[in-house]
């Protein structure tokens, strides 16, 4: 015997379909590389990844790929399909013409380790400059209490799922390797605004955003907006916000004359 | 080794959205030049005065306006600069321009073409920061935008109301939306703070702003194209070219 | 031979995973001063923890004030048919309202209540609104949060590394081996101690709401280590996975959609969870609509919505209705939230659920059913440990979170998954690092062992026998699937035991392409012998629990037996062989058992 529910037989009106899909995926390493062709079947529903991973069963088990979850929430299987910055797991088949050629190309902007897997540690390397979360004092009956209203906005730049695909497709790094030293990018700025909007931090991060972290060198294209899988307002809601915080810090003449009239420093400068 | 960042795999037409913007965007620049520059004889047609002259405080102004300026050129050259301030270091304008005309990048996963980028934190470009600035200014203009829109309602004889009079009230009421719609009104609002119920009056208008500011694109293409309109309108009518529909009380 | 060389590293505690209750592990054993590292086998802060959805269950009595950990160890060993750990099940309780405050103090936004304090919602199985969580993403926050507090603290994390065998000195540990995904070089890690915290096994089955990641290795590499194993029979069968279409088989779709106000319904409509309300069950479930629909806003006068009985009967009677042709087109049932609620509630309360619905199946979750099924999601089972120290009887071993087994004992309670990993990782840290300090000296690694380890790791490389490794993946998780599934029988389990053994004969004819870098049909070739180890285990001891119970339900014995209520059944590694014991479970004491006797 065995549970229906688990074994549902098709209706006959999905009677499988004979399709093939054929795919262009990079093939290579540090050291050289070259798009290969695939050519599998394709079934009703499937993703992107799908497809990969029939390469693998099927004709190229070394074909390396990093995914977790497959269900968009764990930002692992990120790649350029047919240029374009996307999740494996969250491009359906059936956007594509049928016939199409697919290529899928490993994310660029960072050093190739393998086929579609490169290495992403710039990442977690800006991640470790950030200063930590520093809360203060709870309320005098020891309880901690933040508004709806207030965690509202933070809430939405913690839906971030790390996929970097932001990362990928900001030209300021992409195309310019020398500002990766400068340049932090889009998802430490949602990052930073996370925690600079946070209601109940004590820290003070406009420094670091204009040093170290280069917000300067956004231009506010927007394309970190584009790919965001998560549909968090990258650009509108976290890296504009940070830019008028560090204007009114560094640049606006009116600001710095109320400071040295009320003799507030920077850091006893931060609006509640 | 990075896979050949040097070119897109795009296979779309990822060209036609900067094209489009540099087609509107030059067209305009090119239109408001020529308006300014050789459109003197016809930017008023009683009571409506184009927006592109507003406000108007020449000897070559219709007499009831303000201060007088001693100036021999186009009036449109002393107030011009305010309105541009305001679009050139808008936040939304600034990627409309940067990808299309500076191509950092022309679209997104398309490399860039220059080689050497540092955004806006060497001068020129870190003159952006003073975009709230640009927002002060952008605000007295559209104040006095009102002011022509409700002179536009009065005509030598008394009130009434021209399809002239609808076109300056819109474009007033598209410019007004296009500044409070701006992400440094939004900031000033409400945005600089991290405890928001704290500012409770505050905390509303900064929502209000937010949800406007959502459309913040859509206003700046409508209000621009529409500004545009409005001049060419008042100068159909001056010129006589149409007849403006009236209904006077 | 220099391809079996290997770096190495040493450290007081070594924690392998890094998910909820790794990442709780390593912030506390680092706090106590020991030299802590942190491995994973993807990079840090994808672990399968990303995918939790609902809520962390804490008694925090902000919604309902009447809450409290007494009701909530209650709730949680009903929930488990009593077959729990008692001292866990109390520990648990009593601690996970701190270690959610805690989350807050560390940066965590819950949704708040109006008088700024958290939010807690509405779960299966809970008596009262319990579970603080963050829209439907609640798992998110919680590996972010820890992640980030634990890069601040400087702790050392490896990623990408895939530990495949533990390393004693003599009976006590001594290390850790295993191989860098990127390179495929080999790493020793020398420890004093060392924490499990791997996560589960959900991998072996084919209808999953598993990762990858989700292989059983912490228990393969605890069996191997000579630690027991309790519960495996007791698997979870989430009742609401994704079943439309095929390629997202299995997704989680969040009890939440339930606890918000979702609803089961057949192919006539008809809400038909209130035909399968257990007698156990009976005295606090609604049993008619009017009175179901108003507990969700007074409690008091109200019996709670069949929809949220423990996971174990709906899942049951899901797949009973299915089968009963009453089922969706595609063979599951109906979760209906559209004509209950207002489309900006749903959307503001299960963001995620509305876009994986959106994206992946193209239907509207504010507009129409969804269509839902079983998918395997959680084991019950896994490592014995102690209930106040999380060590298993291998010294200096120790485990918590799902790899850990006790707390939930025959079925887990929604959002008591996520109290477990932060409660149990702080304790398996601090008694770790405590373990690791009593410690004079670094045990010694065996050379000659690591060298053996490391040449049975190549064998897939070397191999010629041509078999594929994805192929015999896809296998087990067809056999697991059809004979160990949400109903099991003797015959089946038998014969999917036959179909392991075959299994595991193939694995040395495993051939992989390609060579040691990033090759992830070498991985799959070394994770299958933990996913056949772990199905074996569980397909044992199910064949053993005569009975049915909690997440265990027997076709040839379809109700409780007196003579399994008091046992666990023990798996341990015997000389390459499982053996099998039931052992009583530890005594209630009185004072906790009049809990049980209350009126609820």
């Amino acid at each position: 015997m065995a549970a229906v529910a688990e074994r549902p037989a098709r209706p006959s009106t999905e009677a499988a379909r004979s399709d093939t899909v054929t795919f262009r995926v990079w093939r290579g390493d540090a050291s050289a590389g070259e798009y290969r062709e695939y050519t599998v079947a394709l079934d009703e529903g499937m993703v992107v990844l799908d497809v990969i991973h029939r390469i693998q069963a099927t004709q190229a088990g070394d074909l390396a790929v990093r995914w977790n979850c497959k269900a968009g929430k764990c930002g692992s299987c990120s790649a350029e399909i047919n240029g374009k910055p996307r999740l494996m797991c969250m491009t359906r088949m059936d956007t594509f013409e049928r016939g199409q050629v697919i290529t899928v190309s490993p994310i660029k902007t960072f050093p190739l380790i393998r086929d579609l897997v490169t290495d992403v540690s710039f990442n977690f390397e800006r991640a470790k400059e950030v200063p930590a979360f520093k809360p203060k004092a709870p309320d005098p009956d020891g309880k901690r209490r933040m508004h709806q209203e207030d965690v509202d906005r933070v809430q939405e730049f913690h839906k971030c799922i790390e996929c970097f695909l932001c990362q990928n497709v900001c030209h300021v790094i992409r195309d310019h390797e020398d500002n990766k030293q400068h340049f932090a990018g889009p998802r430490l700025f949602v990052r930073l605004a996370a925690l600079e909007m946070h209601p109940l931090d004590t820290n003070d991060r406009r420094e670091l955003l204009k040093a170290r972290a280069g917000l300067g060198y956004c231009n506010i294209t927007k394309c970190c907006t584009e790919v965001c899988p998560e549909h968090i307002h990258i650009t509108d809601n976290a890296i504009i916000p940070l830019k008028e915080r560090v204007v009114t810090e560094f640049y606006d003449p009116v600001a710095w004359l109320a400071r040295k009239l009320t003799g507030r420093d920077r850091r006893r400068g931060i609006v509640e | 080794m990075r896979v050949a960042p040097h070119r897109t795999e795009r296979p779309d037409r990822w060209w036609l959205e900067p094209l489009i913007t540099v087609v509107v965007l030059g067209g305009f620049v090119l239109y408001t030049t020529w308006a300014m520059v050789f459109g003197t004889s016809h930017f008023y047609a009683d009571p409506y005065l184009s927006p592109f002259y507003s406000p108007c405080i020449t000897r070559l102004c219709p007499a009831d306006t303000l201060p007088y300026v001693p100036w021999a050129y186009s009036p449109a050259w002393l107030i011009f600069w305010a309105p541009l301030a305001f679009r050139l270091t808008c936040y939304y304008y600034r990627k409309a321009y940067y990808r299309s005309f500076f191509w950092t990048p022309p679209a997104c996963a398309v490399p860039d073409a220059a080689h050497r980028y540092r955004g806006e934190t060497r001068f020129p470009f870190v003159i952006q920061n003073l975009h709230r600035y640009a927002f002060w200014v952008a605000l007295i203009v559209v104040a006095f935008l009102w002011i022509d829109a409700v002179k536009a309602f009065h005509f030598a004889t008394g009130w009434g109301v021209g399809l002239g009079s609808i076109v300056l009230l819109l474009n007033a009421g598209l410019l007004t939306l296009y500044s409070f719609s701006c992400h440094s009104c939004r900031h000033l609002c409400g945005g600089l703070f991290d405890v928001l119920s704290r500012h409770g009056l505050r905390y509303r208008v900064w929502r209000f702003v937010s949800r406007w500011n959502e459309h913040h694109m859509a206003i700046a293409w409508t209000s621009l194209v529409f500004v545009a309109f409005s001049d060419v309108y008042v100068r159909l009518v001056s010129a006589s070219v149409i007849a403006d529909p009236r209904w006077l009380f | 031979m220099a391809s079996e060389s290997h770096e190495t590293h040493e450290y007081d505690v070594v924690i392998i995973g890094a998910g909820g209750a790794g990442l709780r592990a390593a912030i506390e054993a680092s706090a106590a001063g020991v030299k802590t590292a942190l491995i994973c086998k993807s990079l840090l802060g994808k672990a399968h923890t990303v995918m939790a959805e609902g809520g962390i269950a804490a008694a925090l009595g902000n919604v309902w004030p009447e809450d409290n950990w007494k009701v909530h160890f209650r709730d949680t060993m009903r929930g488990g048919k009593m077959l729990n750990n008692w001292r866990m099940a109390q520990i648990h309780a009593q601690e996970s309202p701190d270690r959610v405050l805690e989350l807050e103090e560390w940066g965590a936004l819950f949704d708040r209540t109006k008088d700024g304090l958290i939010l807690q919602r509405d779960f299966g199985g809970h008596r009262y609104a319990r579970l603080a969580h963050v829209g439907d993403r609640t798992g998110l926050e919680m590996i972010r949060t820890l992640q980030q507090h634990a890069v601040h603290k400087g702790i050392d994390v490896f990623m990408e590394c895939n530990i495949q065998r533990l390393l004693k000195d003599g009976h006590k540990i001594a290390g850790a081996f295993g191989y860098w995904r990127e390179s495929g070089g080999f790493v020793l890690f020398k420890a004093k101690a060392i924490v499990l915290a791997t996560g589960g096994i959900g991998r072996s089955w084919k209808v999953t709401s598993n990762s990858w990641e989700c292989t059983g290795d912490g228990i393969a590499l605890a069996l191997n280590a000579g630690a027991e194993l309790i519960d495996m029979e007791m698997v979870q069968f989430h009742p609401t996975g994704m079943i439309w279409p095929p390629s997202v088989r299995g997704l989680l779709v969040t009890e939440g959609v339930r606890g918000d106000g979702g609803t089961l319904r057949n192919n006539s409509g008809e809400r038909f969870m209130f035909r399968y309300i257990p007698e156990f069950f009976k005295a606090e479930t609604a049993d008619n609509e009017t009175e179901a629909d108003a507990w969700y806003t007074d409690k008091a006068n109200n019996r709670r919505t069949p929809d949220l009985l423990p996971r174990d009967e709906v899942a049951r009677a899901i797949n009973a209705e299915a089968k009963a042709g009453r089922g969706s087109p595609h063979g599951g049932v109906f979760l209906d939230i559209a004509s209950r609620r207002p489309a900006d509630y749903i959307m503001k309360r299960l963001p995620s659920m509305y876009h994986q619905f959106m994206e992946l199946a193209g239907v509207d979750i504010t507009k129409e059913a969804m269509e839902i099924g079983p998918t395997c999601h959680y084991a019950m089972g896994g490592v014995r440990v102690d209930a106040d120290t999380t060590a298993t009887d291998v010294p200096g071993l120790f485990a918590a979170g799902e790899v850990a087994a006790g707390l939930h004992g025959a079925n887990r309670l929604g959002g008591n998954s996520l109290s477990d990993l932060v409660v149990f990782g702080r304790r398996a840290g601090q008694y770790a690092a405590a373990y690791a300090k009593a410690l004079r000296a670094q045990p010694l690694v065996d050379a000659g062992e690591v060298e053996q380890v490391a040449r049975e790791l190549l064998v897939p490389l070397t191999s010629h026998g041509g078999d594929n490794a994805y192929a015999i993946h896809a296998q087990l998780q067809e056999c697991m699937q059809n004979n160990v599934g949400l109903i099991r029988v003797e015959n089946e389990m038998i014969e999917a035991l036959d179909v392991i053994a075959s299994l595991k004969r193939r694995l040395p004819n495993v051939t992989v392409a390609g060579g040691r870098h990033y090759n992830p049909g070498w991985h799959l070739a070394l994770d299958l012998q933990n996913m056949l180890a772990v199905s074996e285990a569980c397909t044992r001891a199910a064949l053993a629990r005569k009975e049915s119970r909690g997440g265990h339900t027997r076709d040839d014995f379809p109700s409780t037996d007196e003579r399994f209520a008091m046992v666990n059944v023990v798996v341990r590694a015997r000389d390459g062989e499982l053996t099998l014991s039931d052992e009583p479970l530890p005594e209630m004491p009185d004072e906790l058992k009049a809990l049980f006797e209350e009126a609820h």
